[in-house]
């Protein structure tokens, strides 16, 4: 299996990384960037923990390949804070208590903050329907909502 | 091996005459099935970067969809869900925001899932796909493509280019409704797509209905298109409508549903979904 | 004032929402989990796994697999010993497999490379001979006699006629004459239940580092529930010395009592120790659902008698539960919790386990106790529509209070049952109109809860602030409340403590986390190393004036003269003693190692509305209470988070989530497409009242809360369904191929 030599912009900075053919966006960023907040749930794109974005676009990760990112734009959860302060989300979450064991918690706010880009003043059920493919199996989800829901106001009355 | 982004729709027909060679467009699919080993690729083929492929243009009063448009950039597009509601609903049905973001109409059809959500309405809109392959293009009606489970009627070296969605008549409407046991994330139980055109009058002057899920492949049923013919949408109308669709029925029991239960509900979903198209027709319910 | 003495106090930290200290590690991606460590040298693993549910392994080769490129250690159960201990041997057996496979997904081999890729051909390259022997994965078939044997020799000594030898392990408990109580019932209702297994459905799967030297010292990292219990095991079947083997436990991504044992870990090491280099082991979704721990699956019989105004006169339950291949007790916790909430004359339930092969059952939130109350409550629920009475009013009637002799033999002290009841009785959503095909069901929920052994350091720096060292991976926010229960002790603020979870070198043995004790246990602990501390700096303080140390009392975070007697000083700040500590007596800390009973039974009450789609079965839900009693909640916010927590899971198993089996004993959805855990848009928002009936085996009153939440929804969802749909179900879960044929059989 002949390797890859791909270049690429990840949270703005520009990144050179060599992969196989068929290794996955998201184990370039974790084994060969060393960026592990994207985590690995389930492999096959049903879980969410593993989103960023591509080319502003919100996607699993373990389902981009990492050749793919040839020339692109990674957003990832390392991104969302600028330097030593929070996103608006995170600190959203922190405040609501809309984590708990926080595995999904970067693949939520990555997906979150695409949410808000496009749609600043969801609906609940909006929310809820643009997370679908974001699971958390310790929240039951009621917090998180609220949390998005405050990040919003906070966003839109900035 | 290999990972390979040609410049040409003549190299990509050319390196997909490779042995063992896969196209990939979102990805969505084929990335599943490398990871569970069902399928190893020799050859990836990404055809992404061909001119065209991800473009949304009107042709003809339609519009023909790029095989490597999102679901997401479907949704985006106001004029194409303005005509075509239920094709692009199917779409975004299939899978989470993430999901859509990369996976494509094509590849929903070319992954060949009796289940597909992007293809029953483009059966009942009588979708063309335009087939790019060694010997050139080649047009195809959507309902040619998807032969049995997992199999589809391109030959070797082929792939889908574009769809054509084609133009809409006045007061046409189309719909599609699936049924999965949660709110998300779930492959079709049953799934049901109706495709209407109204005369003046509010009569049903053509329909066509096409049901996933129920049968090795996505199909047209044309006594339940047939059924909904010179109706308002009557009572009557769609109970023959359901009835026709149940004995048009050809299921499986597995883990997603039963033989009964996907029967029962492929009705169940035409009658409803034949409202939806009726009202976007301009029909009064 | 004694220890246990309960407190009546007004709380200055405790009760209030501070941030958790893992907080920004979390939303910034920094917080390391299993998988997120590496080391330099280090290989990959891959697990070969039985591709039958029941087969004898012929044999086993290796020859061709050791000679690919890259490939630097296999191991199968022949590389490891053979422990007397008979658990400690299920357990390694259910790590690879000794002679045979009992389920599909059971690890025969594993192989460790230089890439992932190199893993993946040698695991291709072993080749396994097995002989496919009959399956059972059905737990009243297995126990019918006939049935295949997934384990020889293991059968319960007295196993009834006519059953097979599957049948492992039987328990009674309960009280008082069931004939009598029947007699005076005007209503006998006795009905059959059956659920499916469930997995616990933690987002991160198993993973580990595992590092063996030369010298046979070895370090591993995981994700777990109990860094000690992963030495102790690990060590018992690698046949090393506890000492030498060091487990830090990582993040951990969700456990819910699934990661209460090993299933990679012994097997990382193993291959690091033939291998001589690090070993990273991570396992795929697919092995999560294939391989670890489900909970069981169940048949139950119920049944009650009842006078006409609801008095409950006899209650008698079957419980047949299933833990998978390998023999065990959670039928025991089935058979306790069954009627736990109820003050009942005549009681009796009878448990047994049957093997079958499916994969070891682990724990799962409250294991055995949500399956059996279901099934409870589903009858309590019936016969309350058959007599034309308010469900609240007739658990009222019955409920279990303080002096109640429970079913299982304990006697109980304050508990808030009827408390959580009227609370849900008064909450406006069990007043709210109802429309069309829409029902609302209601349960009562109960969790024994545990305390334990746990291990606290609780160290004062000399610029003021306090580190909390303790040894229970914290899998609901209890960092925390432990540096909350430290601040509101040492009358320091919240953010002055910072509260750790450390491996197994740096304190002494904590039991698993797990049976919610950690707030209770090691806050129990916290509190115990805090009072050392506070009276030794009590001493110094003492030392300083020049009076008696017991003349010197710690009051809102500072040393003070006990009364007017002992002289006058102004106060003496945990930061001033702190500053001098070093030049007045040396360092101070506080240490509490101990074990605890009294951690307070905990009752929970949730009401749930359900919409059926008559035409589909589909099922809405469209909302949903907890009420539950915490005793005394520390951080308010994480309470509700376990109260919600606990519903989503309890609804996910109600309706959509099960271990599908095929006629050939493989699981046929071994991934999150198709075992359907609630995802956001499937659930309403979760209302939570908390109630507060202090448990006076705890200085605050604190009672676990972490699993009671996870009994009550499947009862709930069950009772809402049957009022909605308009025809009772028995089976879990209620999917709606299940819910359509039952609407339609009713015509």
């Amino acid at each position: 299996m002949k390797t890859l030599h791909v270049s690429t912009r990840v949270n703005g900075d520009e990144t050179d990384f060599v992969c196989a053919p068929d290794e996955t966006l998201l184990d370039a960023l974790r084994n060969r960037i060393g960026l592990t907040g994207a985590k690995e749930g389930c492999g096959t794109g049903d879980c969410g923990a593993c989103s960023v974005t591509l080319n502003g676009r919100l996607v699993c990760s373990c389902l981009v390949l990492a050749a793919e990112a040839e020339g692109a734009e990674i957003g990832t959860i390392e991104g969302l804070a600028d330097g030593d302060k929070l996103h608006v989300l995170q600190q959203s979450f922190l405040d609501h208590a809309a984590l708990q064991c926080g595995i999904c918690t970067p693949g939520i706010l990555v997906a979150s903050k695409a949410l808000l880009e496009k749609h600043p003043e969801p609906t609940d059920e909006e929310v809820r329907y643009w997370l679908a493919g974001n699971l958390c199996r310790c929240t039951g989800y009621d917090k998180i909502i609220r949390a998005v829901q405050d990040a919003a106001q906070k966003l839109r009355s900035a | 091996m290999r990972y390979a982004i040609p410049k040409t729709a003549a190299e990509a027909a050319s390196l997909l005459m490779e042995e063992a060679a896969r196209v990939l467009a979102g990805g969505t699919d084929l990335l599943v099935q490398m990871k569970s080993g069902a399928r190893s690729p020799e050859v990836i083929v990404d055809i992404k970067h061909l001119p065209g492929l991800r473009d949304i243009s009107r042709e003809d009063g339609g519009f023909r969809i790029g095989a490597a448009v999102s679901g997401a950039e479907m949704q985006e597009h106001a004029d194409l869900v303005a005509a075509w509601p239920g094709v692009v609903e199917g779409v975004n049905l299939i899978g989470s925001t993430q999901i859509q973001g990369r996976a494509t109409m094509a590849g929903n059809l070319c992954n060949g899932s009796p289940a597909a959500d992007g293809v029953p309405a483009q059966i009942a809109a009588q979708a063309v796909v335009r087939i790019v392959g060694p010997k050139g293009e080649r047009d195809c009606p959507v309902a040619e493509i998807p032969t049995g489970p997992g199999k589809i009627s391109l030959g070797r070296g082929e792939f889908v280019a574009s769809i054509l969605l084609p133009a809409r008549p006045e007061r046409s409407g189309d719909a599609y409704l699936r049924f999965i046991p949660r709110t998300e994330m779930d492959i079709a139980v049953a799934g049901a797509a109706v495709n209407l055109v109204l005369a003046a009058d509010g009569t049903v002057d053509q329909a066509r209905v096409a049901l996933g899920a129920v049968a090795p492949t996505a199909m047209l049923v044309e006594e339940a298109g047939a059924a909904l013919v010179g109706t308002k949408l009557e009572q009557p109308a769609l109970d023959a409508l359901a009835k026709a669709c149940e004995a048009a029925c050809k299921p499986i029991d597995d883990k997603r549903g039963t033989v009964e239960f996907r029967t029962h509900v492929a009705g169940v979903l035409a009658r409803r979904a034949a409202r939806i198209a009726y009202v976007r027709a301009g029909g009064r319910a | 004032m004694a220890f246990d003495q309960q407190q009546k106090r007004d709380f200055k930290v405790v009760g209030t929402r501070p941030v958790r200290p893992d907080g920004i590690d979390k939303v910034t991606g920094r917080a390391m989990y299993g998988a997120d460590l590496s080391a330099p040298g280090m290989l990959v693993a891959r697990v070969l796994r039985s591709p039958h549910a029941h087969a004898k392994i012929v044999k086993i080769d290796i020859s061709k697999a050791e000679g690919l490129p890259g490939v630097k250690a296999i191991v199968t159960s022949a590389d490891l010993g053979r422990p007397e201990d008979e658990a400690l041997r299920d357990t390694q057996d259910n790590c690879l497999a000794y002679d045979k496979v009992l389920y599909d997904g059971h690890p025969v081999a594993a192989v460790a490379a230089t890439t992932p890729e190199a893993a993946k051909a040698a695991l291709a390259a072993i080749e396994v001979t097995y002989e496919k022997l009959p399956h059972v994965t059905d737990v009243d078939a297995a126990m019918k006699a006939g049935a295949p044997v997934v384990l020889d020799g293991r059968a319960y000594e007295e196993v009834p006629a006519g059953w097979s030898q599957n049948v492992t392990n039987h328990c009674e408990f309960g009280h008082g004459d069931l004939e009598a109580g029947f007699a005076k019932a005007d209503l006998i209702l006795e009905r059959s239940f059956k659920t499916e297994a469930t997995h616990q459905g933690y987002i991160e799967p198993h993973a580990c580092l595992a590092s063996v030297g030369p010298d046979g010292r070895g370090e591993l990292w995981c994700c777990t529930q109990g860094q000690y219990m992963v030495r102790e095991t690990c060590a018992g079947i690698l046949e090393m010395d506890a000492s030498q083997l060091k487990v830090t436990p990582s993040e951990i991504g969700g456990g819910f009592g699934g990661k209460t044992t090993v299933f990679i870990e012994p097997v990382a090491l193993a291959l690091s120790r033939k291998a001589g280099r690090p070993v990273k082991l991570v396992m795929t979704r697919d092995e999560v659902f294939r391989a670890s721990g489900p909970t069981i699956q169940s048949s139950t019989d119920v049944k009650i008698g009842m006078t006409r105004d609801g008095r409950i006169t006899a209650a008698e339950a079957t419980l047949r539960y299933s833990g998978g291949c390998y023999p065990n007790m959670t039928c025991m916790m089935g058979a306790q919790a069954a009627f736990a909430a109820y003050d009942l004359d005549a009681v009796r339930t009878y448990g047994w386990n049957a093997l079958t092969n499916r994969p070891k059952e682990i724990s799962y939130r409250a294991p055995g106790a949500p399956t059996a109350i279901y099934a409870v409550e589903n009858v309590l629920d019936e016969m309350c529509q058959e007599l034309g009475l308010d469900p609240i009013d007739v658990r009222l009637t019955n409920a279990a209070d303080k002096g109640t002799k429970s079913s299982y033999g304990v006697t109980f002290q304050d508990i808030g049952l009827k408390t959580a009841l009227e609370a849900a009785k008064a909450h406006p959503h069990y007043s709210a109109p109802l429309g069309p095909n829409q029902g609302r069901g209601l349960s009562c929920g109960f969790w024994f809860n545990f305390g334990g052994n746990s291990s606290v350091t609780l160290s004062v720096n000399t610029d003021g602030t306090v580190n909390v060292t303790e040894g229970n991976p914290d899998i609901g926010g209890s960092r925390a409340s432990i540096s909350m229960i430290a601040a509101e002790e040492l009358g320091i603020p919240y953010e002055h403590v910072r509260t750790l979870v450390a491996d197994t070198a740096s304190i002494g043995h904590s039991d698993t986390t797990d049976g919610s004790r950690v707030t209770f246990m090691v806050g129990l602990a916290t509190i115990k190393a805090a009072r050392e501390a506070t009276q030794k700096m009590c001493a110094r303080a003492a030392a300083i004036w020049g009076i008696e140390p017991d003349a010197v009392e710690w009051i809102d975070g500072a040393a003070q003269p006990a009364g007017p007697n002992a002289g006058k000083f102004p106060p003496m700040s945990l930061a001033e003693i702190a500053a001098t500590s070093l030049k007045t007596g040396g360092p101070i800390a506080g240490h509490c190692e101990s074990t605890a009973d009294g951690a307070g039974v905990s009752f929970g009450v949730h009401l749930c509305d359900i919409e059926v789609d008559p035409e589909t079965g589909f099922t809405k839900v469209l909302r949903y209470t907890v009420v539950q009693d915490a005793g005394k909640a520390i951080h308010p916010d994480y309470v509700e988070g376990q109260m919600q927590g606990g519903a989503a899971q309890g609804i996910g198993w109600a309706l959509n989530e099960e271990y599908i089996y095929g006629e050939d004993g493989l699981l046929q959805n071994p991934g999150f497409l198709d075992y359907r855990i609630p995802v956001a848009s499937d659930l309403p928002p979760i209302d939570t009242v908390i109630v507060e009936v202090p448990n006076p085996g705890h200085p605050y009153g604190v009672r676990g809360v972490g699993e009671t939440s996870i009994v009550p929804p499947l009862a709930a969802i069950a009772n809402a369904v049957s009022r909605a749909a308009g025809v009772r179900l028995h089976e879990l879960p209620m999917s709606p191929p299940k819910i359509l044929k039952a609407v339609m059989a009713k015509g």
